[in-house]
């Protein structure tokens, strides 16, 4: 089973610098470290190898430096890193990531599973990994907690839910995104650090891979960032009080008054 | 200060560090209190290949020797040095093999113990035989292609969670510690039973036991090297890890000295921090140097015997005392510069001073170290006069 994982490089610290201009991360300067989900998802690839056989792939578009961070990956199991870096992919949004990220997997032998972190912390969108298995044309699922079951051409995962999990099959190639409870992240070995020392990252630039420059970068990147902030979930509760009859007044009314009902008379 | 370390020996370093930071440091109060085994920390070695880095390559381990153990104690003591013992103890009940094992033996007991798959001990010390280690009474007898062992050692470190044990007896008994043989005994061997586990004041994660033999019959090939070997293959062993009870000092000490150090910037008194008071810097800056001195002389020795030399003795006891009394002094100043808050068993540092004091007592106490200093210098300056 050959298996590609895409990690990003996020900051380490709290502070994140923006460029003004743009709305975008600077990464230059501050301490890089891989998103910590995308941890658990090499963890789950390794793991996969380890049981079917196999190779894992990290891939990740990124600065030059990137390739310290997935040249580290060799030590907890990782046989081969790619990095995609070139001027022409700076400044990506979600869209011209997961297409850069989509051209070079196809260009690709071959592959049955791609695994992503659920979402990356800098940037929280969780939409890299999805808008992926759309450009290749795979399916995909989303907050994968468990694999309970991979075999050639088939795996039978549970997403979690909020309230639970529900357990979803797809046919291979697919992407999933998975989520912490997934595993428990290996520490680098000794042997695989040596092993890293000696390993090359694979570096790609848009040409290397035929993309259209026009779909990269900023250039391809129609997301405008206006304002980022946490969206709130709020619940509102309202308890009726009085005999059956009167609650259930009480409730009618306050469906209709929002709209939720319609009066049947 | 740069040691100039090599590559290898910066990534065993490294590798210590982080099960030290994230896996060691947020348990080791719990553990401390609950007297708790670290068996899961030793899973976290095993997969950072670490259980070996002392062993050869060809049974399955790095190929370093001291210097490699002693980074990996000191680094895992930073955060505990009774778990740092599970890792240590091992070190030293795998020495006696490693150094007068034959192929066999290697080969057999060797592999697992690099893989992180079995826990070692080292047995000498009995009820009459402490720092005068001519006194064991334990027996091996032998019977036929057995030998039968008949004896109590007391406070053997991984006693009861130790796969493999060495185990110093007596085998005859008109040549006093001449008559000493070492042997290796497995665990669950009939006959070969332990007492309960020690109440300790420190090292509380570490696992201290007494180990009961009473006709206990092991395989004549389990005996080390010849028989009326003991006592060597003992010296010989403690001469090699006691720079890793150094290292476990210079790790304790460092732990606390770093936590003084970052507690006395946060702690204001007088509208300052505590770190402006000249009685406060003096501490610290003698923490630091007493560390520093420790350290070097700890990772020369080790280099020293790593190279094969053939005289260890006396630089290895140098530098177990140097670091141990080192480890009892910085703790127990940590505790100082911390005042109440050092005194309180939320915090690690009063962990830490009952942590260092072992240091200076066990794998020879620092008398007895002295002893055999003052010893070599006199035997060394006795052979330049003539
Ligand atoms: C937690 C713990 C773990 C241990 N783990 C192991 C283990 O794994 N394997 C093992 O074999 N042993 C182990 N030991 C035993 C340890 O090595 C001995 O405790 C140590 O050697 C001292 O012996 P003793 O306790 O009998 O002290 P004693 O020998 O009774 O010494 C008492 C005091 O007298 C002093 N003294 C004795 N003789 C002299 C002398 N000639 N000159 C000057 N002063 C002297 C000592 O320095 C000490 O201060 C462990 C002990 C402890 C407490």
């Amino acid at each position: 089973m050959d298996i590609i994982v895409c990690v990003k490089q996020v900051p380490g610290t709290t502070e994140i610098k923006m460029n003004k201009e743009t709305n975008t991360i600077i990464r230059e300067g501050a301490e890089a470290i891989i998103n910590p989900f995308d941890e658990y998802a090499i963890e789950e690839g390794v793991r996969i190898k380890e049981k079917m056989g196999g190779s894992v792939t990290v891939l990740s578009m990124g600065i030059p430096k990137v390739a310290d961070l997935l040249r580290e990956t060799i030590a907890v199991g990782v046989d081969n890193a790619v990095l995609l870096t070139d001027r022409a992919f700076a400044g990506a949004d979600t869209l011209a990531t997961s297409y850069a990220l989509a051209t070079a997997i196809k260009n690709m032998e071959s592959y049955d599973l791609i695994v992503c972190g659920k979402q990356a912390i800098d940037g929280d969108t969780a939409q890299v990994g999805p808008s992926l298995a759309e450009k290749l044309g795979i399916p995909h699922t989303t907050n994968v907690k468990k694999i309970e079951e991979i075999k050639e051409g088939y795996i039978r995962c549970q997403r979690m839910t909020d309230d639970g999990y529900e357990t979803i099959e797809m046919s291979l190639p697919a992407v999933i995104t998975v989520v912490k409870e997934i595993n428990e992240p290996r520490l680098p070995s000794l042997k695989g650090k040596l092993r890293a020392k000696k390993t090359e990252v694979k570096l790609l630039t848009a040409e290397d891979i035929g993309a259209d420059v026009n779909l990269c970068g900023l250039k391809g990147s129609p997301t405008q960032v206006i304002e980022t902030f946490v969206p709130e979930f709020e619940v509102k509760a309202e308890m009726f009080e009085g005999s059956a009859k009167e609650q259930a007044k009480s409730l009618a009314d306050a469906l209709l008054s929002m709209k939720y009902a319609k009066r049947v008379d | 200060m740069n040691y100039f370390l090599t590559e290898e020996q910066e990534m065993i370093k490294e590798l210590a560090a982080k099960i030290a930071d994230e896996k060691i440091a947020p348990i080791a109060i719990e553990y401390d209190h609950e007297g708790k085994f670290p068996h899961d920390i030793v899973k976290y070695l095993a997969q950072s290949d670490l259980c070996g880095v002392y062993i050869e390559e060809k049974y399955g381990g790095l190929g370093g020797g001291v210097f490699e153990m002693a980074l990996v104690v000191e680094e895992l003591s930073r955060a505990c040095g009774g778990i740092a013992l599970a890792f240590a103890g091992t070190g030293l009940g795998t020495y006696p093999i490693i150094l007068f094992g034959n192929e066999e033996q290697k080969q057999k007991y060797l592999p697992d113990i690099a893989a992180g798959k079995h826990l070692a001990a080292f047995a000498l010390t009995e009820h009459d035989a402490g720092s005068d280690a001519a006194g064991v009474r334990t027996t091996a007898t032998l019977d036929g292609d057995e030998y039968v062992l008949n004896g109590t050692k007391q406070w053997i470190t991984n006693g009861g969670e130790a796969d493999v044990y060495t185990v110093i007896a007596c085998t005859n008994k008109d040549k006093g510690a001449r008559g000493f043989s070492a042997f290796i005994v497995e665990k669950d061997t009939p006959g070969f039973t332990y007492g309960k586990k020690e109440d300790k004041m420190g090292i509380r994660a570490s696992c201290t036991r007494e180990l009961i033999f009473n006709d206990c019959r092991i395989p004549k090939e389990n005996l080390l090297a010849r028989e009326g070997m003991g006592f060597i293959v003992a010296m010989k062993t403690l001469d090699r890890t006691r720079p890793g009870v150094a290292a476990q000092a210079v790790g304790i000490a460092t732990g606390a000295f770093n936590a003084a150090l970052k507690y006395s910037r946060e702690r204001e008194q007088f509208g300052q921090p505590i770190s402006s008071f000249q009685a406060v810097q003096h501490m610290l800056a003698d923490m630091a140097i007493q560390i520093e001195a420790s350290r070097a002389l700890v990772y020369q020795t080790c280099r020293h015997i790593d190279s094969g030399a053939k005289n260890i003795s006396k630089e290895s006891a140098m530098a177990k005392v140097i670091a141990s009394d080192t480890a009892m002094k910085v703790t127990t100043d940590a505790v100082q510069i911390m005042g109440g808050y050092g005194y309180m068993r939320e915090y690690p540092v009063e962990k830490m001073m009952r942590d260092a004091k072992i240091t200076q007592i066990y794998e020879g106490t620092n008398q007895i170290q002295r002893n055999v200093i003052a010893q070599e210098l006199i035997k060394e300056a006795a052979k330049q006069k003539k």
